[in-house]
């Protein structure tokens, strides 16, 4: 099976979209966690509902709400434009950023189930021994969460991969700038006659989803040695 | 005057209340399970809040007056019940995590002196969790003791230990007493242990 120019576009946008959408989500992701997990304030609920939110919306719908807010003249869109010089409408950066939206909920839960498995007594032990919050962070919870942020980023690349619905709905499918893998299989499907273009892009998702899920539970078995943790 | 204690707090429906000044070597905290014992130390080494009172520990004052040191603060070597040890260190991590003087600071024990005194050399590259009860408490009181302690708080450390490893340990406590010179405050609620043990008792109710 040999692969088209134009195929092999797809796949490395798709790769590229995902891959940002995931670095971009991971820092909010955490700190959300971290609230939800540890923090006590008011309006915890609302907070848990909002981030849950675009796991049940419509994905359409989502797409709607960004085209509102990041479009060109939208509040945030015509912000980001003027003074960072940042487009979203139409171009990879929207799918990019549709896709971390789409993803968020899924990283904010793995992280949040790691963090609230941590067995708090440990950072109180290593208080006794002398280690100020800001260490205890860095040696005893970041690392004993670490196999939750890997799961989380599996997650978050996976769903990323397969973001079909807010995506054509705010930067809609550009060959070359925003046509990603799922995009790419519903052209291709509406087109007669395009069956094995179908079935080649199809199998290229089923591999990137294979090979993610594997690679994340080599890491997690690599970094727990001997301590027994797992993704999947 | 090594502890001097007295501090009240209110925990749920029990309020847990002690008031005692003792001297050097081991003062046993004695009492039936669900006294408070455990919350009183965790007051001590400031991993919970006292409502109100007091803390000094050789003269130095950890609590009250408006002071409220951090736990990282008040240099307290706590050997906890459940050891606590970090499951992502080996033990060689977990020894050295407090340590606090450096190599060669004739101040305090060095690592090898804190290996030696409690015979951990043979498990230096191994993980807590495949450590047995008697190992894995030795460690946890080797932790304690490198991050060069002004005093030690342990909480029932025989408990789930057979026979031999009781006596093992209970043969450390008394060397850290008369070669250490640390005050220890030692939470029991077996009678044997404390009569063995301690040179001055606290019941609690």
């Amino acid at each position: 099976m040999s692969l088209s120019a134009e195929e092999w576009q797809i796949i490395a946008l798709s790769l590229k979209v995902s891959v940002v959408a995931v670095l971009l989500t991971l820092p909010p992701s955490f700190l959300l966690a971290w609230l939800l997990s540890r923090g006590r304030f008011r309006g915890k609920l609302l907070l848990d509902a909002l981030v849950h939110l675009p796991l049940v919306l419509p994905p359409v719908v989502t797409g709607w709400f960004l085209l509102l807010a990041f479009g060109r003249t939208g509040p945030i869109g015509a912000w980001t434009e003027r003074w960072l010089g940042l487009v979203f409408m139409f171009r990879w950066t929207g799918a990019a950023l549709a896709a971390a939206v789409m993803a968020l909920p899924l990283m904010v839960r793995a992280i949040r189930l790691s963090l609230d498995a941590i067995d708090r007594r440990l950072e109180g032990a290593a208080r006794t021994l002398g280690a100020g919050r800001g260490r205890v962070f860095r040696t005893i919870t970041l690392p004993l969460s670490l196999p939750g942020l890997l799961a989380a980023m599996v997650l978050g690349f996976a769903r990323s991969l397969g973001e079909f619905g807010a995506t054509i709905t705010f930067v809609s499918n550009i060959p070359g700038e925003t046509r990603t893998l799922p995009l790419a299989i519903y052209t291709s499907l509406q087109i007669p006659g395009a069956e094995s273009t179908v079935a080649r892009l199809s199998l290229i998702a089923v591999a990137l989803s294979f090979i993610a899920l594997i690679a994340a539970e080599l890491i997690v078995r690599r970094s727990s040695a001997g301590r027994g943790g797992h993704v999947i | 005057m090594s502890f001097e204690v007295e501090v009240e707090k209110q925990l749920g429906h029990q309020r847990v209340a002690a008031r005692f000044a003792t001297d050097a070597g081991i003062t046993a905290l004695f009492g039936r399970s669900g006294a408070g014992k455990t919350s009183i130390l965790n007051m001590i080494a400031g991993l919970l809040r006292p409502d109100r009172g007091r803390i000094l520990v050789n003269g130095d004052l950890l609590f009250g007056e408006n002071v409220d040191l951090r736990p990282e603060q008040r240099h307290a070597g706590y050997v906890f019940q459940e050891d606590r040890l970090f499951p992502h260190y080996r033990v060689a991590g977990n020894l050295t995590y407090g340590r606090r003087a450096q190599d060669g600071d004739a101040d305090w024990m060095s690592f090898d002196a804190v290996v030696q005194f409690l015979g951990l050399a043979g498990l230096l590259d191994r993980w807590p969790q495949s450590l047995s009860g008697g190992e894995a408490r030795r460690v946890a009181i080797g932790r304690a003791l490198l991050s060069a302690p002004r005093f030690l708080l342990m909480d029932e450390p025989l408990t789930s230990l057979d026979a031999p490893r009781r006596e093992e340990i209970m043969l450390v406590i008394e060397r850290i007493r008369d070669e250490l010179k640390l005050p220890i405050l030692y939470v029991s609620h077996d009678r044997l242990e404390v009569d063995r043990l301690a040179s001055s008792v606290v019941p609690l109710d």
